[in-house]
């Protein structure tokens, strides 16, 4: 399976980037790490007659400690992120969903904005974006926006972003306050490595008196696109995250998710699978959050 | 979609020839290069056959243009052997503890170990599963491929790193 013909340029600038996009529209396709493009390409299901190599493009690169967040320029490999030190102490749901994006092979390749901008409903990326509330910097020829993740994502693969549109950085914002944060992140697949079946992310906040202040709760692989579950989040809102609390989840959970069957699994089993999986990354969030020191990060 | 001329240092040597853009690192490095020790299992990045180490890091070179190697360095697993072309010691590991069977698989074996060995010399047992969990093999079962990075590493730090 070899990939169609195309044409190749390496851009040297974001600035090269848009205006290749902007002369030649659909044609061209953005190639950064190309671990899920090439696979496509190679299998004709993507058959770009432009390709604009952006791996040489230093101000796509880089992770940054911000005022009010973490942000991740968009060619950022998945192993330089795993092994950055400020996601590990400020982004701890990414960093646990690192390790499960691929493998090391692919990470030193793959890039944290390929990711977010493929969409995969299974991806992990994806997932920790919505459940972190990220935010999604497009550039294209003379303009630029910033988008809210929620709302980003169309469908399977399919997101709100123009094809003349660069991604160049995702900004993950950090909880501000004080409280005792806690994370979990859990998912079910083949093999070690392969898509998600179910993928699940929680993030939580509690005060002093051990009651949750605020939840982030999402999913992915149960839908075309990875989202939140503010049903989950609400009944968590208030508690002591105990076994009643944990019941309302699993109702929300149940209520909110309309899973496929597919190749992989049945419909029926993605959903109990949901439920499990969400508990799971509760208490285990619940139980990171009772040992953390107030104010601690993320 | 003209041919591109490509530059890169392979294995130490600096190499050169041309591409059309399409042609991937893979068919670059057996078919231009005449280096046939790197092996195409799927060509779609699942089975790791194809694992180089490009710029010091673990790759699949099927999912890597050989047009985006132009000024990179490449290490295959013919970069391995011991100067006088005899085994190298992960490769002679990998024999010692009877670590192939086919062999299909372990020219990305040995890289993707190589790789972990480099970065992390004395590895726990997770450490190797994990740095060999993107590389298939339909012989051998694993257990003596890791058994043969377990002692790669021994004979590593024997060797002074
Ligand atoms: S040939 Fe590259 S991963 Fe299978
Ligand atoms: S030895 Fe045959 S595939 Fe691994």
């Amino acid at each position: 399976m070899k990939a169609a013909p195309f044409e190749y340029f390496v851009a040297d600038s974001i600035d090269e980037v848009t205006t290749g996009l902007a002369d030649s529209g659909e044609e061209a396709t953005i190639i950064a790490g190309g671990q899920t493009l090439v696979p496509l390409m190679a299998m004709r299901l993507a058959r770009p007659a432009l390709l604009i190599d952006v791996n040489g493009i230093g101000d796509l690169q880089g992770i940054d400690l911000l005022a009010g967040g973490v942000r991740i320029k968009a060619c950022t490999r998945q192993s330089d992120a795993l092994k950055s030190t400020i996601i590990g102490e400020r982004l701890p749901l990414l960093a646990k969903a690192l390790p499960y994006v691929g493998h090391a092979q692919t990470r030193n390749r793959g890039t944290v904005g390929g990711s977010i901008a493929l969409g995969d409903p299974a991806a992990e990326i994806p997932l920790v974006a919505t459940a972190l509330d990220a935010r999604i910097t497009l550039v294209k020829k003379g303009n630029s926006r910033e988008l809210s993740i929620h709302g980003f994502y169309q469908g399977p693969m399919m997101t709100s972003r123009e094809p003349d549109e660069c991604i160049t950085e995702i900004l993950f914002p950090q909880w501000q306050g004080e409280g005792r944060r806690g994370t979990g992140f859990q998912e079910v697949s083949l093999r070690h490595g392969d898509f998600a079946i179910v993928a699940a992310a929680a993030q939580i906040s509690v005060g002093e008196d051990g009651v949750c202040a605020r939840a982030s709760v999402a999913l992915g692989g149960v839908s075309g696109t990875p989202f939140r579950i503010s049903a989950a989040e609400d009944a968590l809102r208030g508690t002591m995250i105990d076994d009643p609390a944990l019941r309302a989840v699993a109702n929300a959970v149940d209520q909110a998710v309309d899973p496929q069957s597919d190749l992989h699994a049945s419909a029926s089993y993605r959903r109990r699978v949901a439920k499990v999986l969400v508990e799971r990354v509760i208490r285990e969030a619940a139980r990171e959050a009772a040992n953390h020191a107030a104010g601690d990060a993320p | 979609m003209k041919p591109r001329k490509i530059t890169l240092e392979v294995n130490g040597r600096v190499r050169s020839a041309t591409a059309e853009p399409r042609l991937t690192l893979l068919d670059f490095l057996r078919y231009a290069l005449n280096l046939t020790g790197t092996h195409m299992g799927c060509e779609h990045g699942v089975c790791g056959a194809c694992t180089v180490m490009f710029d010091g890091l673990a790759v699949r070179s099927c999912l890597i243009y050989a047009v985006q190697a132009d000024g990179h360095d490449v290490t295959t697993v013919e970069g391995l052997c011991n100067g006088d072309g005899t085994p190298g010691p992960i490769q002679e590991a990998f024999q010692d503890a009877h670590g192939l069977q086919c062999g299909y698989c372990t020219p990305g074996m040995l890289i993707s170990a190589q790789a972990l060995l480099q970065s992390t010399p004395d590895p726990s047992d997770d450490e190797i599963r994990e740095a060999l969990g993107g590389n298939l093999c339909r012989c051998t079962g694993y257990a003596q491929i890791i058994d043969a990075v377990r002692l790669a590493a021994v004979s590593f730090q024997g060797a002074g790193g």
